[in-house]
């Protein structure tokens, strides 16, 4: 199975590739919660990446995506070089294009992006010898969140073919949604897509899901719902009138959670804003994979690395 | 004198439509005949054979940017008229969005002085209609007028206002100068970089709605309603407005329109890299094409049809470029942040023939729209073959293909969506005033 050189977006991917990767990933995933267990016993992987080169170039804040990118980067015996750059180095005179062909004359392997921009993947990759993986541009996609998020639910539910999803939340301006959108369908699952409308963007249901408009709609019948995060900005920007009453119609709490049937299970790609997307006792839940996600977030990234990079697999 | 010998004349304000022979005396037209041309006239004059040409009037293209003051190095005046004259355009209306903007007398002369010094085409000043186009006082608009300003618009910006807006209305209609809008409530653009729709949200680009625009063209027909003056609504990209106007003109309120050929040609596909559908279309291109970034935006085929469908029925009665010359650097850079526009003088003419060649539109209509419908929403002598009207005129061979090519523009810039297209009609030479002002290279 052939994986793309760069991993810019889901919707390029075939069903079979994503297939691929997930199985690397999960082999990786059960490798390391072994040697969590008894520590020194696991497969040591460093010998995969050794002498190549990752660079993480994030122009938007993020703590859990870098760090999971150079957990799974040191987990294979890569070198890592992180930078943190402002997005608004434009207005200081250099261009996203010099700034990539820049750090590419260093010669990393792969170039670990977060931009602000949607499409900014794509046009780092024309220019960049290395490999460009996307860690989020704008609202377009987030890929390696959707497969790790394949990645836990397909472990709790078994294949996610005729499974229903639900995604809640703020999906004008995530990623995640559209990322898990593609993903998800890919994977033979039926994704619902809900939240207040002023969040819905128009025309979401070509992507292959369909809308709803209440939580109970999206609850109904579901095998996994995933809540979003929702920004102060969308305060702001009048698409919401605040997070009480967002958590009063959309919020996962104990009541609401009575909707979801029982073996249903509940995701969030965090930060997590407590008491607004998701009530304490539902993230504290054992329904709640939150924690599990961010393990299968080195899990991915690692497989994703290793695909991307070639790397002879042991 | 010149005679262009037995070409196809499409002259619409005169309804000529056949074989006949242009002649040109000095800076006019004198005569446009059927007969042949006698031995001794044929002697004692040059000829240019014209016989399967195209010989219309010089287009008149109500709506570009010529960037001269403040950002030559993007167009001056003289490349800018240049690319016009190879496009087959004799008199463009420079917006005032230069720096500084064209809200005074000197701003004015300097441009018709610079355009006349190019020799290319004839380059007709637009006045802002605020002061620095800032939306707040008034601009000094019977100067500007004086100063030979056809139009009063502060393209780029709407003015949100609409109290200001009235009385510009107002003051203009006292002036009787037209009063241009760019449509767009910025309330409802903001952030936008494309047409809000499936394909912004698949690309995960913010959205500007159709009704931006259309709420600002309401607004507008509302304020001309009441002031009595002539609207002209530019870079039409929406259903809406066009019903909008449709609705006012019914009314008998005066309001004109124009559109420009990638609104007509291309829709918000063309984003994320998908073809248009004409022929001569190259393969799909990448997504976040920036060349397909502009205000107001490409927008669905449903608002594409809506303008074709208007321009055959002449509630649009112009096309015109909105000519946007951008340097590389504003074009090689994220979507969101580059520069909104396209040029459009070298490809315009080529763009609507291919509408006549899908039968959307008959060729005097097409020629009427690129000429004398653009000259008379600006009350512009110019676009018809009329014995006594300046010779601007262009030849055209509506059959002839030719690749689109970057480096072959005249313009300075080349953001170009169309770029790679293989277009037909192309225009062989173009007269200003009797004079020859471009000859296509390998014409014979």
């Amino acid at each position: 199975m052939e994986f793309p050189r760069h991993l810019l977006e889901i919707e390029g991917l075939s069903r079979a590739q994503i297939e691929a990767l997930l199985e690397v990933a999960a082999k990786f995933k059960i490798e390391r919660a072994q040697a969590k267990g008894a520590p020194g016993s696991g497969v040591d992987r460093r010998g995969t990446l050794r002498g190549r080169t990752i660079v993480t170039l994030f122009f938007e804040s993020s703590t859990r995506t870098r760090s999971s990118f150079e957990m799974a980067a040191r987990a294979l015996g890569a070198d890592v070089l992180s930078f943190q750059k402002e997005a608004s180095s434009v207005s200081k005179g250099e261009t996203l294009e010099d700034t990539v062909r820049n750090l590419d004359a260093l010669g990393p392997d792969a170039l670990v992006l977060r931009h602000p921009a949607a499409g900014a993947p794509r046009l780092v990759a024309r220019v960049v010898r290395a490999s460009v993986i996307n860690a989020g541009d704008g609202a377009h996609e987030h890929p390696t969140q959707a497969l790790l998020d394949a990645l836990s639910l397909r472990e709790k539910l078994g294949t996610l073919e005729g499974k229903i999803v639900s995604i809640v939340g703020d999906i004008a301006h995530s990623r995640v949604a559209r990322s898990n959108i593609h993903c998800l369908s890919k994977l033979g699952a039926q994704v619902r897509i809900g939240g207040p409308s002023t969040l819905i963007p128009l025309g979401i249901e070509k992507l292959g899901c369909t809308v709803v408009h209440s939580l109970k709609e999206a609850l109904d019948g579901a095998h996994a719902v995933m809540a979003l995060r929702i920004q102060q900005e969308r305060i702001n920007d009048a698409r919401i009138p605040g997070t009480r009453d967002y958590a009063r119609t959309w919020g996962l709490n104990a009541r609401t959670i009575e909707l979801l049937p029982q073996g249903a299970v509940i995701l969030h790609p965090g930060p997590v804003n407590r008491g607004v997307e998701l009530s304490n006792d539902v993230l504290e839940s054992p329904r709640s994979l939150v924690m599990d996600q961010v393990e299968s977030g080195v899990a991915v990234r690692m497989a994703v690395l290793s695909l991307c990079l070639r790397a002879r697999p042991g | 004198m010149i005679f262009l010998e037995g070409g196809r004349v499409v002259d619409p304000a005169n309804r000529i439509d056949g074989v006949r022979t242009v002649v040109i005396d000095g800076e006019r037209i004198v005569e446009v005949r059927t007969a042949a041309l006698s031995a001794g006239e044929r002697a004692a004059n040059e000829v240019v054979d014209c016989k399967g040409l195209l010989v219309i009037p010089g287009l008149v293209d109500l709506h570009v940017h010529l960037r001269e003051p403040g950002e030559e190095g993007k167009e001056t005046i003289a490349t800018g008229a240049r690319a016009a004259v190879a496009g087959g355009v004799t008199t463009v209306v420079a917006m005032p969005n230069t720096r500084p903007v064209c809200d005074s007398a000197s701003v004015a002369r300097f441009v018709q002085a610079r355009g006349r010094e190019a020799g290319f085409a004839r380059v007709l000043p637009a006045g802002a209609i605020t002061r620095g186009s800032l939306g707040e006082q008034l601009s000094d608009a019977a100067e500007l007028k004086d100063a030979g300003c056809v139009v009063l618009t502060d393209d780029g910006r709407p003015v949100m206002s609409a109290g200001v807006m009235r009385r510009a209305m107002e003051y203009a209609r006292d002036l009787g100068l037209p009063v241009m809008i760019h449509a767009e409530d910025l309330t409802l653009s903001a952030g936008g970089s494309m047409n809000e729709g499936a394909v912004a949200t698949r690309l995960g680009l913010p959205g500007v709605p159709a009704v931006a625009e259309v709420a600002m063209v309401e607004r507008d027909i509302l304020l001309a309603e009441l002031t009595g003056a002539h609207l002209h609504v530019a870079h039409v990209s929406a259903a809406g407005s066009v019903r909008a106007i449709r609705e006012a003109r019914a009314r008998g309120i005066k309001v004109t329109a124009e559109a420009t050929p990638h609104h007509f040609t291309l829709t918000d596909e063309a984003v994320a890299g998908v073809p248009a559908s004409m022929p001569g279309t190259p393969p799909a291109g990448e997504p976040y094409d920036t060349h397909a970034k502009m205000m107001p935006p490409l927008r669905s085929e449903g608002d594409r049809q809506a303008i074709v469908g208007a321009l055959a029925d002449g509630i649009i009665d112009a096309i015109a470029t909105d000519h946007a010359p951008h340097g590389a650097l504003d074009k090689q850079v994220e979507f969101v942040s580059a520069a909104n526009g396209i040029i459009g003088l070298e490809t315009s003419l080529s763009l609507t023939l291919a509408l006549v060649r899908s039968g959307n539109l008959s060729l005097a209509r097409a020629v009427e729209r690129m000429t004398v419908g653009p000259a008379r929403c600006f009350n512009l002598s110019a676009g018809t073959l009329t014995p006594g009207a300046l010779a601007d005129i262009a030849v055209v061979d509506p059959d002839r293909a030719f690749p689109v090519e970057a480096h072959r523009f005249y313009s300075r810039s080349r953001n170009s969506p169309f770029t790679g297209w293989t277009l037909r009609g192309r225009v062989l030479r173009t007269y200003v005033g009797g004079r020859l002002v471009h000859r296509l290279e390998d014409a014979t």
